[in-house]
């Protein structure tokens, strides 16, 4: 009896932990577009601050406050990041990985990451989960902004030093960007894909302490090969959030 | 089985009564004991901000260090905030569960909803004068400075309900950062204060495009001629130097009112023309002025090390960044003989605990925060001031003043001069009232200009029932339609038990009442077997 509910416990401790670093798992039956709903293609085009509703899938939640909503979402054609959308309590739970939403937004646009914000939202019939499309070639291209917030896929990229500690050791990752954080803020780390570097980042928000992503980038060294999957979002560059992070398969 | 009855009957009782207990239970009220005993370990918790400033980090830790050097039977834990918005969430969330910190960096107006709870802060004053561990106490091991010695002004503007519920930490005004080249480039000359008209005018003229749709004065596709940080201080400090009402003293809400309006009209104006835009909208003002896409950024002095050419922080690319002077001014006047000027920075306070011991050793590592090491240190690391005379006016402080320029990073020219700008114009500071939900007020503040702006660039309509519905829709959001809220403060019941922590209390019970069944269970089985053996 004492195990039954020791394992009831964990049980309902480990679904309460449940975040959104997931595997994709479907694909779209139908996403034909609802009455006065932009295609992916009309979104793009449209003008900075001008409203825009959109028809998309939730792929993940980044955090909740204060009745204000920030997700990842993306439909067969692109991606749309949801910066502070209004949504209740009760809403955000609704809100897992697949859900179709309707979305009602001004298009804006900070430090280079396109987004909607001041938006609501209405929940729809429908299921989507992306699949992450390999991005690896596209890295250092015009082409890897066109595909900003979609959940992707890097292969074989290599971990640089993002600086030294205080003993002038290179480390391979960050507590915050200059490494002024402790356990639980947002890691920073550097990879080289091709000859460029970049700085990927475990968002806090969306995969926090608990998660396996951001153990496995505690654990990384300097010169390791590792696939990344996560989201392209954008700040002043490509500044991916990173939702798994495992040792590239080198052959 | 009478037994097992009664035991559950009492966990049941327990169970109903942890719910009812919240929003009523007070502390009892702080009074300091004679000794400080030094034989008795204590831990305690200090929640720090940092602007994601490593310097700031490494300060802190080498204060605490020090510190516990000091007062070996202390320790002192240190949970770093980048945000004072999530320092002051915390704080509510922890109050409800007597889980305060003991030490607290934060703001008067968030100290003001703090005390809806009884003796949660503690009152200073006391402590202040005490003989012994006060202000230049005789039994403080360190060179404590003197009340007389902390700037009066800054001192002042701790006082909360009548009492001193925190001492000034660090003090920083803002200022106006400009693109002195791109200002001449236009045919102007900076005045030698600024006014809200010269900033305009000039915003407007660097606003004109060429037939390319490059902005003529910089050739590029992006110019923000003008961006400001932070809208609330903006809206706060433009009413103030109008004479214009914003809150009196007892908390009675005053921001809606017509010069409010006749701002907002006048923004919406020169939003049109291209002439303005803010952080929330458009991001950090730094990065728009260092790469020669902004001509006059607002920021706080405390974020001067991300102003200029030459900063010492930088989070856009390299090759965006310009070579360009940086002038630092006040931020923009309606009347230049008479300016003013906002005064902010970090506070600590103190939580109220139990046992009396913890929070008198609290109290002097609060205190150890403005010794010359730690007031000269984290000074150094952005535009701010020291909170004590005996800081500004000591050799080492008045020698970093003076060598500005000397190299981009500790004598880094940008920050000297911000924190040159507020020691001089000390006298032009103010603060607004504090009161429960004056920071609200302020967020309401903020929120005005950011929607009209929103506005103008969305192409909406802003007339008078534009204003009409705005009044009434920010009243609403921040709950503002009350008219006086001041005189909540100290009587306001903490409200119903967000849904995490009706739910951590009832997974709480529930696991009790497992832990009791077992307990229970093992005991009446043991007495069986035990009746067994007899």
């Amino acid at each position: 009896m004492k195990r039954i509910f020791a394992l009831m416990l964990v049980l309902v401790m480990a679904l309460a932990a449940f975040t959104a670093c997931k595997k994709p798992a479907e694909e779209p039956k139908d996403d034909v577009k609802g009455e006065g709903v932009m295609t992916y293609a009309e979104y793009v085009a449209a003008a900075i601050d001008t409203e825009v509703t959109v028809e998309t899938y939730v792929q993940a939640k980044q955090s909740w406050w204060e009745d204000k909503a920030t997700v990842y979402t993306q439909d067969k054609d692109g991606a749309y990041f949801l910066y502070n959308m209004a949504c209740s309590e009760a809403d955000y739970a609704k809100l897992t990985p697949g859900t179709k939403i309707k979305v009602t937004g001004h298009k804006a646009e900070w430090q280079g990451e396109v987004e909607i914000v001041d938006a609501t939202f209405e929940i729809e019939e429908g299921n989507f989960v992306a699949a992450a499309f390999d991005a690896t070639s596209m890295f250092g291209t015009d082409d890897l902004i066109k595909h900003q917030n979609e959940l992707f896929t890097v292969k074989g990229a290599v971990v640089e030093a993002i600086g030294q500690d205080d003993a002038g050791n290179d480390v391979a990752f960050f507590y915050n960007w200059d490494n002024s954080g402790e356990e639980g803020n947002d890691l920073y780390f550097k990879v080289k894909i091709g000859d460029q570097s970049y700085t990927f980042t475990v968002e806090s928000y969306l995969c926090d302490k608990t998660t396996e992503v951001y153990s496995a980038v505690r654990n990384l060294k300097v010169g390791d090969i590792i696939d990344c999957e996560g989201f392209l979002y954008w700040y002043d560059g490509v500044n991916p959030h990173i939702t798994s992070v495992k040792t590239a398969d080198v052959k | 089985m009478k037994r097992l009855v009664s035991v559950a009957l009492l966990i049941v009782t327990l169970c109903a009564l942890l719910p009812g207990c919240h929003g009523s239970r007070g502390m009892r009220e702080f009074a300091a004991p004679e000794e400080f005993d030094a034989s008795r370990r204590q831990e305690i918790t200090f929640w720090a901000k940092n602007d994601t400033n490593k310097t700031q980090v490494n300060i802190y830790k080498k204060a605490i260090a020090d510190f516990e050097k000091l007062y070996p039977n202390v320790k002192v834990n240190l949970r770093l905030y980048t945000d004072y918005g999530k320092i002051y969430n915390d704080v509510i969330t922890n109050i409800s569960t007597g889980t305060t910190p003991n030490v607290c960096i934060t703001y008067p107006d968030h100290i003001a909803t703090y005390i809806t709870g009884q003796n949660v802060v503690v009152p200073l004053d006391a402590l202040f004068d005490d003989a012994k561990y006060g202000l230049g106490g005789s039994e403080v091991r360190f060179d404590s400075p003197k009340k007389s010695e902390i700037v009066p002004q800054f001192l002042d503007e701790c006082v909360v309900s009548g009492s001193h519920y925190a001492i000034p930490f660090m003090r920083s005004t803002e200022a106006c950062y400009i693109n002195k080249d791109l200002v001449e480039k236009l045919g102007y000359e900076l005045p030698e204060l600024l006014t809200w008209d010269f900033v305009w005018e000039v915003s407007e003229a660097a606003a004109e495009k060429d037939a390319d749709g490059n902005f003529k004065v910089n050739g590029q596709k992006v110019m923000i001629p003008f961006i400001y940080k932070s809208t609330d201080n903006m809206m706060i400090q433009m009413l103030r130097q109008k004479g214009a009402d914003y809150s009196t003293d007892e908390g009675e809400i005053l921001l809606f009112n017509d010069t409010a309006k006749e701002l907002l009209f006048d923004i919406a104006e020169h939003v049109k023309k291209g002439a303005f835009s803010t952080f929330k909208i458009s991001s950090y003002p730094g990065n728009f002025l260092n790469a020669g896409q902004c001509i006059f950024a607002v920021d706080s002095t405390a974020g001067a090390t991300w102003m200029g050419s030459h900063a010492t922080h930088h989070d856009i690319a390299e090759d965006k960044i310009i070579e360009f002077e940086t002038a630092v001014m006040p931020i923009p006047q309606f009347d230049p003989a008479a300016p003013k000027m906002i005064s902010q920075g970090p506070s600590v306070c103190v939580f109220n605990k139990k046992d009396p011991q913890e929070v008198l050793a609290s109290w002097l590592f609060a205190q150890y925060l403005l010794t010359n090491d730690v007031q000269i240190a984290y000074s150094q690391t952005e535009g701010y001031v020291p909170v004590t005379l005996k800081a500004q006016e000591s050799p080492e402080y008045l020698d970093y003043l003076s060598r500005a320029g000397e190299d981009n990073e500790l004598y880094y020219d940008v920050k000297i001069k911000a924190a040159k700008l507020l020691l001089e114009n000390v006298g032009s500071t103010f603060i607004t009232p504090v009161f429960n939900g004056s920071a609200s007020l302020r967020d309401a503040a903020g929120t005005l200009i950011e929607n009209v702006t929103k506005s103008v660039r969305r192409k909406e309509t802003v007339d008078e029932s534009y204003m009409k519905k705005l009044y009434s829709d920010v009243r609403s959001l921040y709950r503002l339609d009350q008219g006086s809220m001041g005189d909540k403060v100290g009587k306001k019941d903490m409200g119903p038990l967000p849904g995490t922590a009706k739910a951590l209390i009832i997974a709480l019970a529930a696991a009790w009442a497992g832990i009791a069944f077992f307990c229970i269970r093992g005991a009446v089985i043991k007495r069986r077997e035990r009746g067994k053996k007899i």
